[in-house]
């Protein structure tokens, strides 16, 4: 098949962006999307101009390294998958597909398609953990978790951290993800001890970085890879603004 | 961190802006059937606004409360928005949205559009009726405020009588986001309820905006 593409290329964080068109002529529907830019980069290098920068990692929508916008949505149109798992029999030859990076003022720029997500990073420092003694391992079943509890925590765990729900949200916000990781310790009780003090330091960590307010808009859950639900943001709102009154009981 | 600080972050803001919005659509949908006995001829339609302004202290406490809401409301409105705004500087060369399960709308996308017209009309409404001519008429023996030939003049011109439903309109197309959004802000986290809940707002937008452009088209025409 042949494809297309109009990517944005920018040669670094303060340098102005474009889209510059490229078709594609040795795509077939079994590739990834990823491996499409990856023969659009062989095809660059042999004519020796810059390949097109992007990140990955696993390929096999786990680790959350991988992240697009494919024809004006996160991930691309296909539901549930990272643009590692998007695969081009998604698309029709001679399809034109616009590739953009993630953009939100949180996550600049550092070349095409490639954004720095750091910012996630210090939103699981500011109180993303557990704190736990070391020592020899404790017994495996000593704390006792409902199959109710330990699956509501594993649905949310199962963010990747990859920015999509920023990068779809019209306001730029990082509620999904903020949510989501408040979410999947509070619902086990090693989680809840800190439970109250984690939700306040991460919203604001999150305020602080320069994300956006989130105005129930879900698209931030209509792209997750992972499907998670905003009822964690609302489950986060809960916590934060108890904050006051439960961080001061404990 | 106190309950002020709380308040004031960005969660704290929407829940304030869904505690309002929600006395809001209480408001209308009160000031709407109020509207509707205007069917019911003149002296119904008067007796019902005296009624009203005869409750005293209770009738401005009300009034008060509702203009605390409306600043409120509006004031977050617009902060939130222009923060939002500033979260993503360069916007995207394509964009569209992935559907379902998204609740991304013409209507959740416009909310400080609709929002601020509404403003700038509540204004112009306030002047023209609240504080337009004070005709009096009176019904069996009381003497009270003629609302009914107000509004009977002002929907005779086809500015009011055309304007008026036009945004209203916009207030429906602001309920079809806003009803489910202030539930979400106040931290809605049942999916089930929440699935049930989003038809609402546009239940009640599409008839707030109806029940608000009958009385203006049946004096117009
Ligand atoms: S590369 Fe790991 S999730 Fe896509």
């Amino acid at each position: 098949m042949t494809i297309h593409l109009r990517v944005w290329r920018q040669s670094g964080p303060d340098s102005p962006g474009f889209l510059e068109d490229h078709t594609v002529t040795e795509a077939n529907e079994h590739m990834s999307f990823l491996e499409l830019l990856d023969v659009l980069n062989e095809q660059l290098i042999r004519d020796g101009r810059e390949p097109v920068e992007f990140d990955s990692d696993c390929r096999e929508g786990i680790c959350g390294s991988c992240g697009l916008m494919v024809a004006g949505i996160a991930h691309g149109p296909q539901k549930r998958t990272a643009v590692c798992q998007l695969h081009m029999r998604s698309f029709n030859s001679g399809d034109t597909i616009t590739v953009e990076p993630f953009r939100a003022r949180a996550f600049p720029i550092v070349r095409d398609l490639v954004v720095d997500r750091s910012a996630f990073d210090r939103i699981i420092a500011a109180g993303g953990f557990v704190s736990v003694t070391t020592g020899g391992a404790p017994d495996a079943n000593a704390v006792l978790i409902s199959k109710a509890d330990a699956d509501r925590a594993m649905d949310y765990a199962a963010c990747i951290g990859c920015g999509a729900c920023v990068a779809a949200c019209p306001n730029g916000s990082a509620s999904l993800f903020t949510a989501a990781k408040i979410a999947h310790l509070d619902f086990l009780p090693q989680g809840q001890v800190e439970s109250a003090h984690r939700a306040l330091a991460m919203v604001d960590r999150m305020t602080d970085e320069g994300f956006g307010n989130c105005s129930n808009h879900a698209e931030c859950e209509a792209v997750c890879p992972k499907g998670i639900s905003i009822a964690g943001i609302a489950r986060m709102r809960r916590l934060y603004l108890m904050g006051p009154l439960t961080a001061k009981a404990q | 961190m106190s309950l002020f600080a709380a308040l004031n972050s960005p969660v704290g803001r929407k829940a304030l802006t869904g505690v309002t919005g929600i006395g809001l659509v209480l408001f209308v949908i009160a000031h709407m059937a109020g509207n509707l006995s205007y069917l019911f001829g003149s002296d119904a339609y008067n007796l019902y606004a005296h009624k009203l302004m005869s409750l005293g202290a209770l009738f401005y406490g009300i009034e008060v409360l509702l203009a605390i809401c409306f600043l409120l409301h509006a004031y977050l409105g617009i902060v939130i928005t222009i923060r939002n705004r500033r979260a993503r500087p360069q916007g995207y060369k394509k964009y569209r949205s992935a559907g379902r399960p998204s609740r991304l709308t013409a209507s959740s996308r416009t909310m400080i559009m609709t929002g601020v017209i509404i403003l700038i009309f509540l204004v112009l409404h306030l002047k023209s009726f609240k504080f337009g001519t004070y005709y009096t008429v009176e019904i069996n023996g009381v003497e009270m405020r003629d609302l009914y030939r107000l509004m009977e003049e002002k929907f005779q011109d086809p500015l009011y009588a055309f304007g008026y439903p036009m945004v209203m309109i916009l207030l429906g197309l602001h309920l079809r986001h806003g009803v489910w959004s202030a539930f979400q802000s106040l931290t809605l986290t049942s999916r089930k309820l929440s699935a049930a809940l989003y038809p609402l707002g546009l239940i009640l937008g599409i008839g707030v905006a109806i029940g608000f452009i009958v009385v203006p088209l049946y004096i117009y025409f």
